[in-house]
């Protein structure tokens, strides 16, 4: 048998010589950055051009043209400020109702995380669809939550479509999908901290409230900055509740960045504008997750340090 | 089929009798109305056939991209007869109306040849037309070779065919001479007022006839409306809310959205006095008789609350009001249709257009295929039918509105509907500048109209800001 065997030809194995095989391994995760990076570097090229789809022949690179006109551009501005005050209003509000909820379901029981759970439901709802269906809420004939409003001397109370209200109105269903995500993300931090500071604290007798504003809050902290950055890079490119329930009005109110490149790409067909602002909103975008992410590290080394 | 009915139809086809005495005498043979429909149907097919090669391009297949609506539902029930009479097999997506534009523009400008032929607005081929992706028809529609002699070019009611032709200059008369045919129509809507006869008649309200009286009557109605409002308009932030009433009634005061000087530059024309005026009166409407949260008012809402008796009247599409008028609608059956013209001086209502049309890609891999599709489904064979058996209103040939049967079922329950396509339809195209800069303008025009009736801005320095605003915009495109 042994001879019958060596008499065979060996099986030919696939060698990869140590120099390729780095190369080979990281192939993947290169092709992957290529295509991501080709629309990007498509919409770079986009956003230098004086590019509008219903004038083909006026198409020519202007390069930062499109750019030095958002300078002079009072459309462009509202964007910017709109979008800055509803990135605010509504990751502020999120981080203080989600840690609110999370630190009144931290003990764990059946209940809480039952409560949990149920408190998920908004955040399972497409956006859009959350829209519609607050739109619904707040028809001034019919909705439930105008009725409501009428009952605390809100009358013609119009929510959306009153340039006064409109902000409100989109943050608040902002808020009510994306509460539970922030809710979920320090309820974990707050099961996950080290029960020995908090022990040592009952046994002391130290007040509540020192013991959040000393212990829990900074220990917590990497978990807020870790909610923050998710939800500050998410509101400032909202589209869809804003989009859903008002398309970026009343007037200017709303024009966010994401749905003024909507409007300039897919109603205009100004794909230079459009390109351009969307990279406007992708620095914004970096230069904060740089803050967050570097913040972040920071934090976690002085608690490494600390422990 | 036996001898008795082939003769009938025979002498039908020859016009020696009317379609109601061919219907009828079927009818005395035993043929149900319904089935008498479909044999004549069948027989129209067989006429034309008989005149025109239409198996030429058997086997083939083209792909259409339609709209979610009672136009592609009409053009689908009817595609087996399609089918039967060419030999080509026809395949097709349908997408809301909400996403329907977006998938059109993602697909055309990404250059795909996936789709052949699409429903189009006649204001988007102002985009589409100087972009490449759509094909001028009229190489088709002039060439006898390709296209049916029973095709009836000039049937076509004349503001609803040249509004989808173009020159592609910028300020250039829709339907000029050199205008390309960019698209042709399936229907149309005419922009007037639907009525509820229910409350009017019970409130003593008086069909209003300017727009000082559509105030006034509107401003009754709210009075006796438990919790309803009185005049439906759309109201978001989009070019949608400019192009029905709004601009119809704009039209009959002779105002234009842009003024074309001797160089064929264009500037803003919205700004003058009677417009400021006709803005303060359709401000002041909104405000003291529109919907509550008007700003997000869209054709759904507009047209809904008029269904549901939520508001006493509309001043939108004609057609808005057919289908509310019907269906599972609270007020099915109440509502009445009268031809509108805001200007008391104006001899006749000039209503603004939205037509739906169908357009040819350029990147389709079978264009004359295409073509026997595009002349089929704007035939009058299809017009006909859809107008008869579907909800194909409003076609868009002189034939079909002159027809008995389709006229008939109109008055028989659309009050009033008739008279008043009757008497708007000369008057009847699209009011707007066709250039390349439509859905931006627009749609800045609609932001405006919103501050005004939010009093953030008065409505004569509004007028003004956005008469500046237009032509720097118009200035930096080179128009």
């Amino acid at each position: 048998m042994t001879t019958a065997m060596t008499g065979q030809p060996r099986p030919r194995r696939f060698r990869v010589s140590r120099r390729v095989l780095p190369y080979l391994l990281s192939l993947p995760a290169l092709l992957t950055c290529i295509g991501i990076l080709i629309p990007f570097a498509t919409a770079v090229i986009y956003s230098l051009q004086r590019y509008r789809l219903s004038q083909p022949w006026a198409r020519k690179f202007n390069w930062g043209e499109n750019y030095l006109n958002f300078l002079s551009d009072s459309a462009f501005w509202n964007t910017l400020k709109v979008s800055v005050v509803y990135a605010g209003l509504t990751v502020v509000l999120e981080l203080l109702l989600g840690l609110g909820i999370a630190l009144l379901l931290q003990k764990r029981s059946r209940l809480n995380n039952f409560v949990s759970i149920m408190l998920l439901m908004p955040l399972m709802t497409a956006p859009a669809l959350a829209s519609l269906m607050w739109k619904l809420m707040t028809n001034p004939g019919f909705g439930i939550l105008s009725y409501f409003a009428s009952l605390i001397g809100l009358e013609n109370f119009n929510w959306a479509s009153d340039p006064q209200t409109a902000m409100l109105t989109v943050v608040i269903v902002d808020v009510w999908v994306y509460t539970p995500f922030i809710m979920i993300l320090l309820l974990a931090g707050l099961r996950s901290l080290p029960q020995q500071p908090f022990e040592a604290a009952a046994l002391d007798g130290v007040p509540r409230l020192f013991v959040f504003w000393r212990i829990t809050l900074p220990m917590l902290t990497p978990f807020l900055l870790t909610a923050t950055l998710f939800r500050v890079i998410e509101s400032i490119q909202q589209f869809d509740i804003i989009y859903a329930m008002t398309q970026g009005g009343p007037g200017d109110r709303l024009t966010v960045f994401q749905v003024e490149a909507y409007l300039n790409f897919f109603q205009s067909t100004n794909v230079g504008r459009s390109a351009a602002l969307l990279m406007i909103l992708w620095a914004i975008t970096y230069a904060l997750s740089n803050v967050f992410i570097k913040n972040w590290l920071r934090l976690r080394e002085k608690q490494r340090g600390e422990a | 089929m036996y001898d008795k009915e082939k003769g009938l139809i025979d002498a039908y086809m020859r016009g020696q009798m009317s379609r109601r005495s061919l219907i009828r005498g079927l009818g005395s043979l035993g043929v149900t109305a319904a089935t008498a429909e479909t044999l004549l149907n069948l027989a129209g097919t067989r006429a034309l056939a008989a005149e025109f090669d239409w198996k030429k391009h058997s086997g083939t297949t083209v792909k259409l991209l339609l709209n979610k609506h009672p136009y592609a539902d009409a053009l689908i029930a009817d595609l087996d007869n399609f089918k039967e009479l060419t030999g080509m097999d026809v395949q097709y997506d349908v997408f809301p109306e909400d996403v329907y534009f977006d998938k059109v523009t993602a697909a055309l400008s990404s250059g795909s040849s996936e789709y052949d032929a699409f429903m189009t607005g006649a204001y988007m081929t102002w985009t589409y037309g100087p972009a490449g992706w759509i094909d001028d028809l009229n190489e088709y529609i002039q060439d006898p070779a390709k296209t049916n002699p029973m095709y009836a070019f000039d049937d076509f009611l004349p503001g609803v065919i040249k509004s989808c032709a173009w020159n592609g200059q910028p300020g250039g008369a829709l339907g000029s001479d050199d205008a390309k045919q960019w698209c042709i129509p399936l229907a149309y809507e005419q922009n007037n007022l639907t009525y509820n006869k229910r409350i009017f008649e019970a409130n003593g309200l008086n069909v209003p006839t300017n727009i000082d009286e559509l105030l006034d009557t509107a401003k009754a109605a709210k009075a006796v409306m438990d919790g309803g409002y009185g005049v439906g308009v759309r109201g978001s932030r989009s070019w949608a809310t400019i192009h029905p009433g709004f601009l119809s009634g704009y039209a009959n005061f002779d105002q234009k959205d842009l003024n074309i000087d001797a160089d064929g530059k264009l500037t803003a024309a919205m700004n003058t006095d009677v417009s400021k005026e006709y803005h303060k009166k359709w401000v002041q409407m909104i405000q003291e008789s529109g919907a509550p949260d008007w700003s997000t008012h869209t054709w759904y809402q507009v047209g809904t609350d008029v269904g549901a008796g939520k508001s006493a009247m509309m001043f939108d599409a004609d057609i808005l009001g057919y289908f509310m008028n019907g269906g599972d609608n609270k007020e099915a059956g109440n509502l009445a249709f009268a031809a509108f013209a805001a200007n008391p001086a104006a001899t006749a209502p000039t209503p603004n257009i939205w037509i739906w049309a169908m357009a040819m890609s350029s990147f389709s891999q079978n264009k004359d295929a295409t073509w026997y599709f595009l002349q089929w489904v704007t035939g009058p064979e299809h017009d006909l039918f859809g107008a008869q058996k579907m909800d194909l209103v409003n076609p868009a040939r002189a034939s079909v509105w002159a027809d008995g049967a389709f006229r008939d079922k109109l008055s028989g329950k659309y009050s009033g509907y008739v008279e008043m396509h009757d008497a708007s339809a000369p008057g009847a195209s699209i009011k707007f500048t066709a250039q390349p800069l439509f859905f931006d303008l627009t749609t800045e025009w609609a932001a405006t109209l919103q501050k005004m009736v939010a009093k953030e801005v008065p409505v004569d320095e509004g007028l003004d800001q956005l008469a500046e605003s237009v032509n720097s915009q118009l200035q930096d495109a080179g128009l």
